[in-house]
């Protein structure tokens, strides 16, 4: 396969990719949306699981975008050193996304700084947005794709404290963060916490954070002990979905770091909404790939 | 019983609607968000539409348009505190009588509402092919040169919701009576978690 082969064919499975991972919940997402259901008790929050629910339903009956905020497009890779096809994938996943928003057909979200016009495809300065990670020696190409609503977006915060804050700071700056703006995020969220050393490190920690897996941990036992403490303690505030009164206000925390800077403890914290619109996709070296976010669906 | 609302709505239809109430709304309900917001209250811009008695949506839909028929594919709440600012000038300027979006509003908004009779509700966020199954047609844009999130968008509904009540008429205010109940809680159920972290720094 040549490369404007490659392209087109990359183009032509994300875009359709995007169209799917718009309208449905991953499996790991909607298994965990429904044990949230199963812990509430009150009839509001009965009413709010049930429009969710059947807003989930309908959209896949309907196909059509389970949220009208279908974001901003942000594309977290881990690209195989071997992978064959590295010069055309930002191409791919921009045609995808200007392609994706006709024919989805997703809502045009994007508006680059001082023209301040919709750009009308999603598509703008440096959008969608691209991270990409290196793995020596493998020849896959790993895409997680997430569409950034605007919502979730507003309570994301990153702040450098010192040593004598401890990390005590981590813990009040992480609840200030979800019973502040975060109520009004779409609960239950998944909450990412990055630890680094500064601002930005923090920042891009916290999104990976939210991006993992449900069911997968800090590496550290003190790290998978900081998730599951926040968590637990998070869900005693009393907030329910939609920032109404009940007993989940998150799905999960999820905590990464790197190594710190001896003089500061830095903390990021980025919220996702329920409707976690997050895909896994694997391209291989011949551009077959695997689907892991939905069981048993073909593009 | 279902409590519906129906545009043009008066000031004596809302005296009986409360904080956690749930109601329906029949008739007119637009759209109209930040931009929406500034033009009106900043640029001195009248709103094509007239707002006075009607039901504005913080919401930007998605829609497929066409020169015969703009269709709406799907259309759910955006978060209503981005308007706090503006708000209560707009009510006071427009005549609107109920805000649909999401999440809650401050205490600007609050008293606004209560001296101009006006409610804020939520719709489920997130709900957004729901609530266009309620939207029985669109039948007018204005303001299209905002792009598609932000331009006013005119749909005709019936029975719209379930909408929560979150300020009402008389004063109250959902979620920040529910945010303070959320801060006193705050600090019990960090302490056990800073407790268990406070000897990490140290080194053996």
């Amino acid at each position: 396969m040549n490369h404007q082969q490659a392209q087109s064919k990359m183009t032509d499975v994300m875009e359709k990719f995007l169209n799917l991972s718009s309208k449905k919940l991953p499996d790991d997402v909607y298994d965990k949306l429904k044990e949230c259901r199963d812990a509430e008790t009150s009839e509001m929050q009965k009413v709010i699981y049930d429009t969710y629910f059947d807003n989930l339903n309908k959209a896949l009956e309907l196909d059509r975008p389970c949220c009208q905020d279908t974001g901003l497009l942000h594309f977290y890779m881990k690209c195989g050193s071997e992978f064959p096809y590295m010069a055309v994938v930002e191409q791919a996943l921009h045609d995808a996304t200007a392609k994706s928003t006709y024919s989805a057909p997703l809502r045009q979200n994007t508006v680059n700084y001082f023209e301040e016009r919709n750009t009308g495809d999603n598509t703008g300065e440096r959008m969608p947005w691209l991270h990409w990670d290196i793995v020596p020696g493998s020849s896959d190409l790993e895409i997680c794709a997430y569409f950034a609503g605007g919502g979730c977006c507003l309570p994301g915060c990153a702040r450098v404290f010192t040593p004598s804050d401890g990390y005590a700071a981590i813990i009040k700056y992480v609840f200030d963060a979800v019973a502040g703006l975060g109520i009004n995020a779409c609960p239950p969220l998944i909450v990412g916490v990055g630890l680094g050393h500064n601002m930005e490190n923090a920042a891009v920690l916290s999104k990976m954070a939210y991006l993992r897996p449900l069911g997968t941990h800090h590496p550290h036992p003190k790290g998978k002990k900081l998730e599951q403490d926040l968590l637990a303690g998070l869900n005693k505030l009393g907030i329910g979905a939609q920032g109404i009164p009940g007993n989940r206000v998150a799905m999960a925390v999820h905590v990464e770091s790197s190594a710190r800077h001896t003089a500061t403890i830095a903390v990021g914290v980025n919220v996702a909404c329920y409707a976690h619109r997050r895909g896994f996709i694997t391209f291989h070296n011949d551009l077959s790939y695997d689907i892991k976010s939905f069981k048993g669906v073909t593009l | 019983m279902k409590k519906i609302l129906t545009t043009p709505i008066k000031a004596q239809d809302l005296e009986d609607i409360h904080i956690g109430d749930i109601v329906y709304l029949t008739g007119h309900l637009v759209t109209g968000r930040d931009d929406v917001h500034r033009r009106v209250v900043h640029e001195g811009m009248i709103s094509p539409y007239d707002f006075n008695g009607g039901a504005v949506f913080h919401a930007g839909p998605i829609v497929k348009e066409s020169p015969e028929e703009n269709v709406l594919i799907s259309v759910g709440p955006t978060s209503s505190i981005r308007m706090e600012a503006d708000e209560s000038e707009f009510i006071r300027m427009t005549g609107v009588k109920m805000l649909v979006g999401k999440g809650g509003m401050g205490e600007k908004t609050t008293e606004a509402c209560q001296k101009y009779k006006a409610i804020h509700c939520v719709f489920i966020g997130g709900c957004a092919v729901s609530a266009a199954s309620h939207v029985e047609k669109i039948e007018d844009c204005f303001w299209r040169e905002l792009g598609m999130p932000e331009c006013e968008w005119v749909m005709k509904v019936k029975e719209f919701g379930p909408l929560i009540v979150s300020i009402d008429t008389h004063g109250r205010n959902l979620f920040v009576e529910n945010k303070a109940k959320y801060a006193q809680r705050k600090e019990e159920c960090e302490a056990p978690i800073i407790e268990s972290v406070k000897d990490y720094l140290v080194i053996d």
